[in-house]
Parts: C-alpha cells; sequence; structure tokens
C-alpha cells in the first residue's frame, strides 16, 4: 500500500471514530440529546467501546483468511485506542451523572451491582493494553509477552458483553448482534489456524 | 420507618431554574403542528381536517371537556407532550422507548369496552363513550416515575378509577382489582416472547379505591395517544409506571393477589406492590434518584421521593408494613 493511501485511509478511520463522539457534543450543545440526554450518552459511549473493540479483534481473522488484507494491522492499534477512549467516557459518564462523584456510591454499586463490576473489570483490564501499545513498549516487553499480554482483550469484551446483558431486562435482546459478531470471531482463530496448518502440511505435488 | 414528609402537592422541592419552560415544550408542539399541516399537504385535501385537527387541539388545550381538580400537582412544568409520547414503554409495540410510537398505530380504540367481572354485585360492560362521560373529566398533573430510574410530570385526563369501582359494587370477599391490557398478536406483532400476554396488573382493593388512582383516558386535555395507553388506562402515581397497565379491556375482582407480568417475569426486581421507594434498591441500580425528562444531562438527576412525593394521599394504606420486605 502506498503512503497516499493509507494516509487517506486513516484519516477516514479518524473520522469514523471521532463520528460518535462529535454527535454528542453537538447534541450537548444544541440541547439535542433525546428525551433521556444522560442515557443516549451512557448508551452510545458504552456501545461504541464495544463496537470498536469487537473490529479491533476482526483485524487478525481477517488477516489469515486472506493475506491481501496484511495491511489492516496498520489500524488496529488506532481502533483499540478508540475503544478504550469510548469506554473511558462511559465509565466518566457513570462517575459524573449517575454517582454525582460521590465514591461512597460508586464503591457500594461495584460491590453491589454485578453488571457493574462486570463493567469496572472490563475498563481495568483495558488499561494495560492501552499503556502498552507503543512500538516502544512491544520493543521493551518483547513481542511475545507483548501478545501474551495483550491476550487480555478477550477477558475484556467478554465482560464488556456480560455488562451489556446484564444491565438490560430479562426478554431484551439488544446485545445479541455484537454477542454473535465476537461469537464468530472466537471461533474464527482456531478453526483458520487448523486450516492453514492442514493446508501447509499437504504433500506438494511434485 | 422514616417517611419523609413530602412537599405536596406543590411538588416545592424542585427548584423552578431546572424546569422545562413553556416556550419550549409549546414550540415543539407547533413544530408538531406545523409537521401535521405538511403530512395533510401530501395526504390531499379531503384528509387535511382529519390530520390537523389532534394537534390543533393540543395547542389549543383540548377536545375533551375538563375541570380543574384539586388532587392535581402544582409547581412544576410539565414534560413536552413530544417527550411523552416518543419516550414510552409498551412492550406489545417493541422494547425500545421509540418503538410505540412507531407501532401503536394500529390499535383499535374504537369500538372499545371494559368488560368488569368477578366479585361484585353488578357485572357489566362499560362502552368506551360511556367511560368518558361517567363523570366530568378532570385535569390532573401527576408526577410518573418509572422503575428504571427517570420520570416525568405528566398532565393526564380522567376521573378517580374509585367512581367506576362504586357503579360494579364489589362484594366484601374482593380483596384484589386485576387490570388486563388489550392484546393480540397480530396488532402486537412486537411483543417480546417469554412474557405472559396479555399484560396483567393488580392492586389491593384500598390502592384501588385510592382518590389519587386515576382512571385516565387523555393526556394535555385532548385524547390519548396509543402509545400512551389509549383508549383507557390507569395511572397510579405513588407507583412505579409498569403499574399503571395501558389500554384496559377487562376489570376483574378477585379474592386473592393476581399474577402481575413484571413480577411474573423476575419476581427479584419487581415486587407487587412496587410503589416508589428510594430506600429500597432494584437489584441492578439505585431508586434514591430519578432523571427528569427533557432536562439538560447536567441538570437531569432529582432526588426521587418516598411514594413519589404523595405520601400524604397514600402512606397510610401501608401502616406496619415493612416496605423493603413487600417491595
Amino acid at each position: 500500500m502506498n503512503k497516499t493511501t493509507l494516509i487517506i485511509l486513516k484519516t477516514l478511520v479518524w473520522i469514523a471514530c471521532l463520528y460518535p463522539v462529535a454527535v454528542l457534543v453537538y447534541g450537548a450543545v444544541t440541547n439535542d440529546l433525546g428525551p433521556d440526554p444522560t442515557k443516549t450518552i451512557t448508551f452510545s459511549t458504552g456501545l461504541s467501546a464495544l463496537r470498536l473493540l469487537i473490529i479491533s479483534l476482526a483485524i487478525t481473522p481477517l488477516r489469515k483468511l486472506w493475506s491481501r488484507l496484511s495491511w489492516l494491522i496498520k489500524f488496529r492499534r488506532l481502533l483499540g485506542l478508540f475503544a478504550f477512549f469510548y469506554a473511558s467516557l462511559h465509565l466518566l459518564t457513570y462517575m459524573g451523572l449517575y454517582s454525582y462523584w460521590d465514591p461512597h456510591v460508586m464503591v457500594q454499586d461495584v460491590l453491589k451491582r454485578r453488571f457493574i463490576t462486570a463493567g469496572v473489570a472490563a475498563w481495568l483490564l483495558l488499561v494495560p493494553l492501552a499503556l502498552t501499545s507503543t512500538t516502544a513498549s512491544i520493543r521493551r516487553l518483547g513481542g511475545k509477552r507483548w501478545q501474551q499480554l495483550h491476550k487480555l482483550v478477550y477477558l475484556s469484551v467478554c465482560l464488556g458483553l456480560l455488562h451489556y446483558w446484564w444491565q438490560v431486562k430479562s426478554g431484551v435482546t439488544t446485545p445479541l448482534g455484537l454477542t454473535v459478531v465476537m461469537a464468530v470471531l472466537f471461533i474464527a482463530r482456531p478453526v483458520l489456524d487448523w486450516w492453514k496448518a492442514r493446508k501447509a502440511a499437504k504433500p506438494s505435488p511434485a | 420507618m422514616l417517611i419523609r414528609k413530602p412537599d405536596l402537592i406543590s411538588g416545592s422541592s424542585i427548584p423552578s431554574s431546572e424546569i422545562t419552560p413553556k416556550e419550549k415544550w409549546l414550540n415543539r408542539r407547533s413544530f408538531l403542528a406545523g409537521s401535521a399541516a405538511a403530512g395533510a399537504l401530501a395526504l390531499g385535501a379531503n384528509r387535511i381536517a382529519e390530520v390537523i385537527s389532534p394537534s390543533k387541539s393540543a395547542m389549543a388545550a383540548g377536545k375533551l371537556d375538563t375541570v380543574k381538580s384539586s388532587l392535581t400537582t402544582t409547581g412544576e412544568e410539565p414534560t413536552t407532550l413530544h417527550d411523552i409520547t416518543n419516550y414510552n414503554n409498551f412492550y406489545e409495540f417493541g422494547t425500545d422507548k421509540t418503538d410505540p410510537a412507531k407501532n401503536a398505530g394500529g390499535l383499535p380504540t374504537r369500538p372499545w369496552s371494559i368488560k368488569v367481572s368477578g366479585l361484585v354485585n353488578k357485572p357489566q360492560t362499560f362502552d368506551i363513550e360511556q367511560i368518558l362521560k361517567l363523570r366530568p373529566l378532570e385535569d390532573r398533573t401527576y408526577r410518573f416515575r418509572c422503575v428504571e430510574g427517570w420520570s416525568m410530570v405528566i398532565p393526564w385526563v380522567g376521573y378517580s378509577l374509585s367512581e367506576l369501582i362504586k357503579l360494579c359494587d364489589p362484594t366484601p370477599k374482593a380483596k384484589y382489582v386485576q387490570f388486563l391490557s388489550y392484546f393480540s398478536g397480530k396488532v402486537e406483532k412486537w411483543a417480546p416472547f417469554g412474557y405472559n400476554w396479555p399484560y396483567s396488573e393488580g392492586l389491593r382493593m384500598d390502592e384501588a379505591m385510592n382518590p389519587l388512582a386515576l382512571l385516565t383516558v387523555g393526556l394535555y386535555g385532548d385524547v390519548l395517544p396509543n402509545q400512551d395507553g389509549a383508549p383507557v388506562r390507569v395511572i397510579l402515581p405513588w407507583k412505579y409506571g409498569f403499574k399503571s397497565a395501558k389500554s384496559i379491556v377487562q376489570i376483574k375482582f378477585v379474592d386473592k393477589q393476581p399474577p402481575t407480568t413484571w413480577n411474573d417475569q423476575a419476581p427479584n426486581e419487581y415486587g407487587f406492590y412496587s410503589n416508589v421507594n428510594p430506600d429500597k434498591d432494584h437489584p441492578r441500580w439505585s431508586q434514591k434518584t430519578e432523571r427528569r425528562i427533557g432536562q439538560p444531562f447536567y441538570a437531569q438527576r432529582h432526588p426521587t421521593l418516598m411514594f413519589n412525593g404523595y405520601g400524604d394521599f397514600v402512606a397510610s394504606m401501608y401502616n406496619g408494613m415493612d416496605l423493603k420486605k413487600n417491595f
């Protein structure tokens, strides 16, 4: 991929990633965030975080499937960091608009409400990943250890989805779509590895 | 238990600075009237009158002939008609808040009747036109608190449910009242699976006879929009919103506590009584505060009042009861 295409694509990804927060800022300024603005902000930031995490997880399977897409790796860090950005906004929304910065309320919520426990755990797991996202960190940790550390993202996205399922009322199935996509991505990895191994093991016709 | 003295019925605990200015909802409504007019042009001349009149009457305080009520909550600006009609929980028409406004158009509100049966001396069927004329229709503004943690201030139209109950003459054996909502899998094809349809709700007899319990036929001086439970529902302002059954077709007087939809669905989350109670958390969130619909995000949160602020009228019905157990 040439440099110009890369720059154009990166710009487009930045715009796409900033779009949800831009909509919220515009809505806040024009006082047009719907009937329940607090909920609009909470839902939008949480959904954006989960979507971006899942998109970032799709990159490796896609690269394994089509080697022509290997350039996608250049976008994974950006997507992951934006996911962390939205997860942090989501957490700040809870702290500011639900608990009103009251540490007592926050502690009680984390201890008592499993969907909040899961959500906070999901965010905490993203923190070391965001902190070690630089190329220098990869070098310092060594590729293998870095990769092992970053496997935490799977746990984080699972906890994030659990947080979503536990928050909705029984009978409501809105988290189903993201859950199915994530399940497909989880299964895709071992399946693709197995398929590649089989292909490599086949004796080439002499 | 400590019951907070409610600032009844003035609701003076809400500073006037936090209240939706009247011009705002008026503006929204004139906007609605504008869109209705535009729609009318598209539909053709013969239907203009039909399309314009609902919004017009909403603007000019009403199609229904109403009288003032002493049981109205004052001092709080009502939520806009737009928000009351576009932010609904009416699961038969979909689980998203915006679904009922989109999907409830097919609810057949005429002809409509309520069949009253069970432990009454005068079982009978009331036609909706009869219900509209039974008693003078009162304008009653009540706070409305949803169990999900949001609230509105809604100018309902109706009269006390007790007026209808008296006409049916319940026997002394009648201890509870059950309300059944309209249900049709064809009309309400959005109803999620795993629920016991039709929607069922219930009250103890004394709760049903409380003057605050409102048999509701209108909103903002006009007939109830479909998504708000047309053509007739109950409103119980001291209880969480789901207790206030919509689009009622049957009222049964019974001797045992009737099954109620949300209690069946998740008994640990939704009790039979479901009185608004800031001291009893929902398992998944606190009920100490609420988000007032239509207010900006930085000023949306308000303290929730015991019995939603209606304690002077209803607290005595629960004397001696542990309201944390009987939630």
